[in-house]
This record gives C-alpha cells, sequence and structure tokens, in this order.
C-alpha cells in the first residue's frame, strides 16, 4: 500500500523517516540473521562453518532436495497463474463495475473481502469436493491450485487496485479518450492500466507474496508447492529447511525485485515527483 | 497561431425531438435546437435542467431515448463516441496523468493514425495556439488548473473535429482565469470557425461568449436567442428570472395590451398574456431615479465599480433594485422617488 503511505502529507522529517526505516529494517532483520546463524552451526561441538550448505548444494540439482526444486517450480507456476487469474477476471470487473454499475461497488466490496474472513481450513472443506470436478476438467495438475488461490488474494489484490482505482477519475478520463477517438480496447490498454499501473503492481506483489507462502490449501489438497515441501525437510533434518526457507526469501525478493522493475515507470517519471 | 489547416465554416448540427428517458426522470423531453455552421452556442440553465445531458447526447456519450441528431446533415445517433468527429472539454480535468502534455495533445492524432513527425507538428501548433508550446514536456499534475483547461482545449481541436463541445469548462476555475479562458476560447472559435456548444449555469458567462443562448428547463429549451434579445425580451418569467437580475413587481395587464405596475402603463413583451393580475419583471436599469413618481426609501446600496446597485422599499412594501451610475447618491434613509423607462417587461399570471 506504498500509494497510500505517500498521500499523507505533511511527510515526516528525515530522522522520523530514517528511524521508522531503521526499526522496520531491524524487525526484518533480526529473525534473518538469526536464521543465517542457525545454519552455520557446527552442531554440539559449537563454532560455525558452510558445511552444511555445501551440502545442499554438493547434490546439484539432481541431488536429494531436488524436491524442494520442484516445489519451488511448483510454486512459481502458480504465482504466475494467480496472477494472470487475478489481472484477467479481477481489474476489468472493477474497471466496469467503477464506469457502468456502481450500485454493485458494495456488493463487489463485499464478495472480495470475504475471503479473508473465512479461515483457510474452512474454505478447504468445501473446496475438496469443487477440486473434484476441476480434476475432472482441467486434470490433476499443480496449476489447478491457482483457481483456490485465486480467492484467497482477493481482498489484498481488491484494496490495491480498488485505491488507485478512486484516486483516478476513470469516468471522465474513459470519456475524454473516447471523445478523442479510441475505443473501448484503446481506453482499456492505452489509458486506464497505465494509470491503474500502481494498483496492479501492488496487487500483483501481494499476490505473489501470499501464494509464495501458502500452505494450507495445497497441503490439505494433497499438492506439493514450496511450503509443503519445507515442512516435509525439514521434519527430516531442520538446518536444511532453514536454508531453503532462507533461499526462498531471497528468491521471493528477486522476484518482486523483478515485477517491480518491469512495471516501473519509464524514463525520468519518478523523479518529477509524477508519483502523487 | 492557429492550425495548420483552417477552417472556413463548420457544420450544422440539429437536435430533432430529442428525449431522453433515465430510470425515474425524463432529463430531456423534446429538445429541438439547430446550430448554424460556425455557431457558437450556449445552453443556459439551472443543474438538473437537462443541459449536460444533452451535450452529451450529442457526443454519444449518452443515447437517446427518442428523436435524432445529425451532424452536416447526417444522423449520428447509431454512431459510438469514438466516431462522432467532436471535440470536447470537461468539467474535471480530463488529462490523462500517466502523458505529457504533448502526447495528451498528440492522443487523438494518434486514434487517427496520423504519422509521427505530423503529429508533432500539429501538437505543438495546437499547444501554441493555446499559449502553452513551452510546457509540452510537463505533466498534468504540474499545471495550474486554467493550464490544464487549455491543453484540454488544444487535445480537443488538434484533430480539427467537426463540432467542439465544452461541458463547463471553466467552473472548477478561479474568477481571473475564467473570465480571460472564456474570452480566449471565444477568440479561438472565431478564429477555427467551429460550430461550438457551449453548456453552462453561469448566465453572465453564456451572454458573454455566446452568438446564441438557449437557455433551459425542464428537459426543455424556454428560449432560444442571442443575448441581447433574450436579456431586453424574456418571453417567459424563468427566463427573465434566470438571465440577469429582475425586480419581481406586482402588476395588471388591462384591455389594451399593457401591464400597469405601480400606476404606470408598460408595453408586454408577450401580448398574448390574458387580462388579470401579474407579477412583473423589470430589469434594475429600467428603474430610475425622478424628481417625482414612486416614492420609495433607500434600503441599502452598494459600490460595484463604474455603478452603483441601490435597493429600495416601496409604499407597498416591495423591495426594488435599481442600478445607476456611481456618483449619484443614495444614502440608507433617503426619501427617493423612481421612475421607469418603459422598456417592454415579461410577467407571470397570478393567481
Amino acid at each position: 500500500m506504498s500509494g497510500q503511505a505517500k498521500a499523507f502529507r505533511p511527510e515526516p522529517s528525515a530522522l522520523t523517516r530514517w528511524l521508522i526505516l531503521g526499526i522496520v529494517g531491524l524487525v526484518f532483520l533480526v529473525p534473518i540473521i538469526a536464521m543465517v546463524e542457525f545454519t552455520l552451526r557446527r552442531g554440539l561441538e559449537g563454532g560455525y562453518d558452510f558445511s552444511r550448505w555445501i551440502a545442499v548444494f554438493s547434490g546439484g540439482l539432481t541431488g536429494e532436495y531436488k524436491g524442494i526444486l520442484t516445489a519451488l517450480g511448483n510454486s512459481v507456476v502458480l504465482a504466475i497463474v494467480t496472477v494472470i487469474v487475478m489481472l484477467v477476471i479481477l481489474v476489468p470487473t472493477m474497471i466496469l463495475v467503477q464506469l457502468r454499475f456502481p450500485y454493485l461497488r458494495r456488493a463487489i466490496e463485499f464478495l472480495c473481502l470475504l475471503p479473508i474472513t473465512i479461515p483457510a481450513i474452512v474454505l478447504v472443506v468445501g473446496l475438496a469436493p469443487v477440486y473434484s470436478v476441476v480434476a475432472k476438467m482441467f486434470g490433476s495438475g499443480v496449476w489447478t491450485l491457482s483457481f483456490a488461490y485465486g480467492i484467497i488474494v482477493l481482498p489484498f489484490a481488491y484494496r490495491a487496485i480498488q485505491a488507485n482505482l478512486q484516486a483516478i477519475d476513470v469516468i471522465t478520463l474513459s470519456e475524454a479518450a473516447r471523445s478523442l477517438g479510441a475505443g473501448w480496447l484503446t481506453v482499456l490498454l492505452r489509458v486506464l492500466l497505465p494509470n491503474l499501473r500502481r494498483g496492479i503492481l501492488s496487487a500483483s506483489f501481494i499476490s505473489v507474496a501470499v501464494v509464495l507462502g501458502e500452505y494450507t490449501i495445497a497441503a490439505l489438497l494433497n499438492r506439493v508447492n514450496l511450503q509443503t515441501a519445507l515442512v516435509i525437510v525439514s521434519k527430516s533434518d531442520p538446518f536444511v529447511a532453514v536454508i531453503f526457507a532462507l533461499l526462498a526469501l531471497v528468491f521471493a525478493f528477486l522476484l518482486l525485485l523483478a515485477i517491480g522493475r518491469v512495471g516501473a515507470p519509464r524514463r525520468k517519471r519518478s523523479s518529477t515527483g509524477a508519483s502523487s | 497561431m492557429s492550425l495548420t489547416t483552417r477552417r472556413d465554416a463548420g457544420v450544422t448540427v440539429e437536435f430533432r425531438s430529442v428525449v431522453k428517458e433515465f430510470p425515474g426522470h425524463r432529463a430531456l423531453d423534446g429538445v429541438d435546437l439547430t446550430l448554424q455552421p460556425g455557431e457558437f452556442v450556449a445552453l443556459l440553465g439551472p443543474s438538473g435542467c437537462g443541459k449536460t445531458t444533452a451535450l452529451r447526447v450529442l457526443a454519444g456519450l449518452e443515447d437517446a431515448t427518442s428523436g435524432s441528431i445529425t451532424i452536416d446533415g447526417t444522423d449520428v445517433s447509431g454512431l459510438p463516441a469514438n466516431r462522432r468527429d467532436i471535440g470536447m472539454v470537461f468539467q474535471s480535468y480530463s488529462l490523462f496523468p500517466h502523458l505529457t502534455v504533448l502526447s495528451n495533445v498528440e492522443f487523438g492524432l494518434r486514434m487517427r493514425k496520423v504519422p509521427k513527425d505530423e503529429r508533432r507538428t500539429r501538437a505543438l501548433a495546437a499547444l501554441d495556439m493555446v499559449g502553452l508550446g513551452v510546457q509540452a514536456e510537463r505533466y498534468a499534475h504540474q499545471l495550474s488548473g486554467g493550464q490544464q483547461q487549455r491543453v484540454a482545449l488544444a487535445r480537443a481541436l488538434v484533430t480539427e473535429p467537426r463540432v467542439l463541445l465544452l461541458d463547463e469548462p471553466l467552473s472548477a476555475l478561479d474568477a481571473r482565469v475564467r473570465v480571460q479562458l472564456r474570452d480566449e476560447i471565444r477568440r479561438i472559435q472565431i478564429d477555427l470557425g467551429i460550430t461550438t456548444l457551449f453548456v453552462t449555469h453561469d448566465q453572465e458567462e453564456a451572454l458573454a461568449v455566446a452568438d446564441r443562448v438557449a437557455v433551459m428547463r425542464a428537459g426543455t429549451i424556454e428560449q432560444i436567442g442571442a443575448p441581447e434579445e433574450l436579456y431586453t425580451r424574456a418571453r417567459t418569467s424563468f427566463v427573465a428570472e434566470f438571465v440577469g437580475l429582475s425586480n419581481r413587481l406586482d402588476g395588471e395587464v388591462d384591455e389594451s395590451g399593457t401591464v400597469v405596475v405601480e400606476g404606470v402603463r408598460l408595453p408586454l413583451i408577450d401580448t398574448t398574456t390574458p387580462l388579470g393580475p401579474v407579477s412583473a419583471y423589470v430589469r434594475p436599469e429600467d428603474v430610475v431615479f425622478a424628481t417625482e413618481g414612486i416614492p420609495a426609501e433607500v434600503v441599502s446600496s452598494s459600490f460595484l465599480g463604474s455603478f452603483r446597485r441601490t435597493t429600495v422599499r416601496l409604499s407597498s412594501g416591495a423591495l426594488v433594485r435599481i442600478q445607476h451610475g456611481a456618483t449619484a447618491p443614495a444614502a440608507v434613509g433617503d426619501s427617493v422617488f423612481l421612475a421607469l423607462t418603459g422598456a417592454a417587461v415579461a410577467v407571470q399570471q397570478r393567481a
């Protein structure tokens, strides 16, 4: 929700900003450093070395931890499909509601926020019979889990996009574009989506983060994703599990960075303070 | 200072019995209006009178329920907004926030697949026309409200549309900029000779710039005419009250076809008014101070630069506003006499 934070005025002083950054950074750093420290321990005799890291990588991609890589691959596929499902269904729906059916706004909002009130475990109970049908139609590939994930990311994605949608005058912009000769598709692609970039990006970020961290639904529907694989590994070797958790963090970080780059404003826009 | 290819004459636009119904109310109740080529027509009326709806129906942003709209003789009722070849400036700021000023102006040309070089040249020429050529690389949020509306005007005109639609483009601006831009819009419109429909709720604005003003009320056009005609010969009480300032005085229509107000005979604008008691609408400049006549007492007086507006109370208790030279003294409490100049008045029947 960086968009909302930016809207605050007056801005806090430089000192306050660094203080906040420092505290937040500490909150994130302490557990990560602790994890690193944990993986470097040499068991009962004390001291530190890289033996566990070397052991994990010595097997190469085909080694005994291949399962984790497969699971990671699954999670990435799930994240991508979920984001696509979210973008293709949610964004046009929300734009359409804003433009043409404003009286449906409340209903859509309620619907989208509903999943956050339903515990994943309850969701699974309902999803299990649904997935027996899904499996018949689409096969039992891991990616079908994205349908369920598309539901659990709804509240987060909705809030991110809605905040952006309310900040721009969708109706006037689209009418202006139409009066200038643009068809509906052009209005969507060249006028609305570029102005919704911020909201769509944060919706994508949060969707990726949610999917990469999802355990309950995958475990209960007997699918393999990163989290379920990590749990299995941690049962046999807690050190390796933490190593993979760290790697997963780095991976998620890189992934979000990449998405941010792809959607980043081109040229010198950010330097001119075009954000407001 | 003008677009690359200048048009000598605009096109005719015609509304024929246009009706627009929204669930629960009828926004347009049979509008008939013809805009001559190159004419600047203002639609004037209070909010909710249907003026914006009329403009939106012409733009294709709303579909008419019935009736037809023709541009240059062809019926455009079935055409979507993007194929009507119109330029439009909106009330709220409508520049695309993600594009520079130049790209904003180029947008319509891009839609028409104009080659890159020509696009740039024409867009810059349009920006020069509104005096913003140097701001081409800026973004909307870096401009003032008046500048944004200028860019919007350039953007609407750069494609050389057949019709220019202005939907209260000045209402978000402050007074000084409003007057300035208003005159500039009129200058550019005359320069290009483009048929223009201008929607406003501000009567001063409408009277100042339009060739003809159409006063709307409850979905129909109450009266249409040149500003002077509308002001001096308001056919209905609504027009008399909405356009300019009016004093509402009790009177009586007699057999001679005139109305007697405070003992003075005044000609009627609408001579078909039946006999009986009426309210007559007398303009403040049609009431003057005199040495004898209608006695009154000064209630208040305000200095308005080149003139003064004084409110007096008649013996009947009615308040009358008088517009007169700034030098004429008018102290509160003074006893004065009034005379009527005898200009024709609009009346409304009283029960």
